[in-house]
C-alpha cells in the first residue's frame, strides 16, 4: 500500500471538502433566495463541471494557472511558484471539479425548507447570514451531510483533473487513483486490487452513512412507508 | 397611521387598493380569494412589486416603507412590522422559548429571557416554553406565533386569520387581552379575515375587500349596515 498517496488523497479530499462547504453554502443560499435573473447563469456555471470531461477542465486549469496567462503569472508572483503541479493546485482544481456535487444537494435541501419559515425569519429581522445559519442550514442537515460526503468521495476518486493539473509527483500530487493507474500499467494486479478495494470501501462506507441517517429518521417516524 | 396603495397581479387576479387606516384596530373583511393574503404580504414586504406592471406604496407613521415608483423598499425585518398568519411557521428545530427569542437578537440574555416570559404570558403559553413546536396543538402553535411576532415590539401588527385553530372562547379571551396590550404599547393592528362575525365584533374600523378592491370602509356599524342594504337590494332585485 502506498501510504504516502493515501495520506495525500485524504488531505486533498479534506481540504477540498472544507473549501467547497465554505463556498457552496452561500452560493446555494443565493441561488435559492436570490431574485436576479442572472442567477440562472450562475447556476449553469456552478453545474458545468458535472458535464465537462475532467481532462478538458484539467487542461483549461493547467493553462489558466500556468505562466502563459496573466492570472497564472500573478499567482506565481504571489506564491512564488505556479499552482500547476503542486498540492495547492490540486486543491483548486478539485474544488472546481467537485463544485456541483456540493452545490446541488444544498440547493435541493435549502429549496425544500418551508418558505413560510424563511418569511418568518426575515420578518423577525434575520439578515441573510443569520437566515442561512439559523434556519436553512439546520433544517437542511441531511443535504449538508450529502454535500460533504459526495464532495469528499468525488475528490478521493478523481483522476482526469488530477493527472492533467498535477501530473504524478510522489508526495505532492500522486493520489490513490494515480497509484492505481500506475499499478495496472505495470501489471501489478495484486496491488491494484488492494488499492481499488480501498477506494471502493471509502465509497461504500460513506454512502451507507448517508443512507443510515435517512433510514434512522424514517424508522423514528414509524417506518419507511409511514 | 398606515397608508398604502397597492396594485399587483397574481395570475388573472388583480389587487388594486388604496387606503388610509388611522384606527388602532382595523379589520379587512373579504371572502376567500378576495386578495387578503396578497395585500398582507405586500404590506409586510414579503412580496415586492414587479417592475413596470405593479405598484406598491406603503407609509407607516409618515415613514416610507415602500414606494416602487421611486425604487424605495425597506426589508421586512426593518419595517417595525409583525405578521401572524393561519400557518404559525414556528422553527421546528428550536424550542418555543427560542422561537419567541428569535427576533430579540439585539437584547442581552437577561432582557431576552424576561421579554420571552412576558410574551408567553400574554399569549397564554407560559407552560410551553420548553416544548418543541411539533408537539404543540394548532391553537398552541398560533399562540406561540403571536408571542414571537410581538416580542420585538412592532409598531404595526398584521394578522391573517391567526386564531383559526383556537375555539371561540379561547379566541375571544386572547383577543380581549391582546387588544388591551396592543393599545397600551401603541401597536396599530390590521387583521384580515373572511369571518363576518370576527370582522364586525372586533373591528373599530372595517374595510370590505371584494375581488381585489376595497368597496367600503368606515366604522364597523356603518359598513355592516351598508353591506346589509346591498345584500337586501340584491336579493330583492328583479331577475
Amino acid at each position: 500500500m502506498d501510504w504516502q498517496a493515501l495520506w495525500l488523497t485524504l488531505r486533498l479530499a479534506t481540504f477540498t471538502t472544507a473549501i467547497l462547504l465554505a463556498v457552496s453554502v452561500p452560493l446555494a443560499a443565493l441561488l435559492v433566495l436570490g431574485r436576479s435573473r442572472w442567477l440562472a447563469l450562475l447556476e449553469a456555471l456552478a453545474t458545468l463541471p458535472l458535464v465537462l470531461p475532467p481532462t478538458v477542465l484539467g487542461f483549461f486549469l493547467l493553462v489558466l494557472l500556468g505562466p502563459r496567462t496573466a492570472f497564472g503569472r500573478g499567482i506565481i508572483v504571489v506564491l512564488g511558484h505556479p499552482l500547476a503541479f503542486s498540492f495547492s493546485g490540486l486543491v483548486v482544481g478539485s474544488a472546481i471539479y467537485s463544485l456541483p456535487f456540493a452545490v446541488q444537494p444544498l440547493v435541493a435541501g435549502f429549496a425544500a425548507v418551508d418558505a413560510s419559515l424563511v418569511d418568518a425569519a426575515r420578518l423577525l429581522g434575520a439578515r441573510p447570514v443569520r437566515l442561512v445559519s439559523t434556519v436553512l442550514v439546520p433544517l437542511a442537515r441531511r443535504s449538508m451531510l450529502t454535500a460533504v460526503v459526495l464532495s469528499f468521495l468525488h475528490t478521493v476518486g478523481e483522476f482526469g483533473v488530477v493527472l492533467m493539473l498535477g501530473g504524478d509527483i510522489p508526495g505532492a500530487t500522486r493520489t490513490l487513483s494515480i497509484v492505481l493507474y500506475n499499478q495496472v500499467e505495470n501489471f501489478d494486479y495484486a496491488a491494484a486490487y488492494r488499492t481499488a478495494a480501498l477506494l471502493l470501501s471509502f465509497s461504500v462506507v460513506a454512502l451507507a452513512a448517508i443512507y443510515a441517517t435517512g433510514y434512522a429518521r424514517q424508522v423514528s417516524r414509524g417506518g419507511r412507508r409511514a | 397611521m398606515l397608508e398604502f396603495a397597492l396594485s399587483a397581479h397574481r395570475g388573472s387576479f388583480h389587487l388594486d387598493v388604496e387606503c388610509r387606516f388611522a384606527s388602532d384596530w382595523t379589520v379587512i373583511f373579504g371572502p376567500s380569494g378576495s386578495g387578503k393574503s396578497t395585500l398582507v404580504r405586500l404590506l409586510a414586504g414579503l412580496d415586492r412589486a414587479r417592475k413596470g406592471a405593479e405598484f406598491v406604496r406603503v407609509v407607516l407613521d409618515e415613514t416610507m416603507l415602500a414606494d416602487s415608483a421611486h425604487h424605495a423598499w425597506t426589508a421586512p425585518g426593518r419595517r417595525n412590522t409583525a405578521l401572524v398568519t393561519q400557518h404559525p411557521a414556528l422553527f421546528p428545530h428550536l424550542s418555543v422559548a427560542a422561537n419567541v427569542a428569535y427576533g430579540l437578537a439585539g437584547l442581552d440574555r437577561a432582557a431576552r429571557s424576561t421579554r420571552v416570559q412576558e410574551m408567553l404570558e400574554l399569549a397564554g403559553a407560559t407552560e410551553l416554553a420548553g416544548h418543541r413546536p411539533q408537539y404543540l396543538s394548532g391553537g398552541q402553535a398560533q399562540r406561540v406565533a403571536l408571542a414571537r411576532a410581538l416580542a420585538p415590539s412592532p409598531r404595526l401588527l398584521l394578522l391573517d386569520e391567526p386564531f383559526s385553530a383556537l375555539d371561540g372562547t379561547a379566541s375571544d379571551a386572547l383577543i380581549s387581552r391582546l387588544q388591551v396590550w396592543l393599545r397600551k404599547h401603541n401597536v396599530q393592528t390590521v387583521m384580515v379575515t373572511h369571518e363576518a362575525a370576527d370582522a364586525f365584533a372586533i373591528g373599530a374600523e372595517v374595510a370590505l375587500l371584494r375581488e381585489g378592491r376595497i368597496v367600503a370602509q368606515g366604522p364597523a356599524n356603518d359598513v355592516l349596515i351598508a353591506e346589509r342594504n346591498r345584500l337586501v337590494g340584491r336579493l330583492s332585485a328583479p331577475y
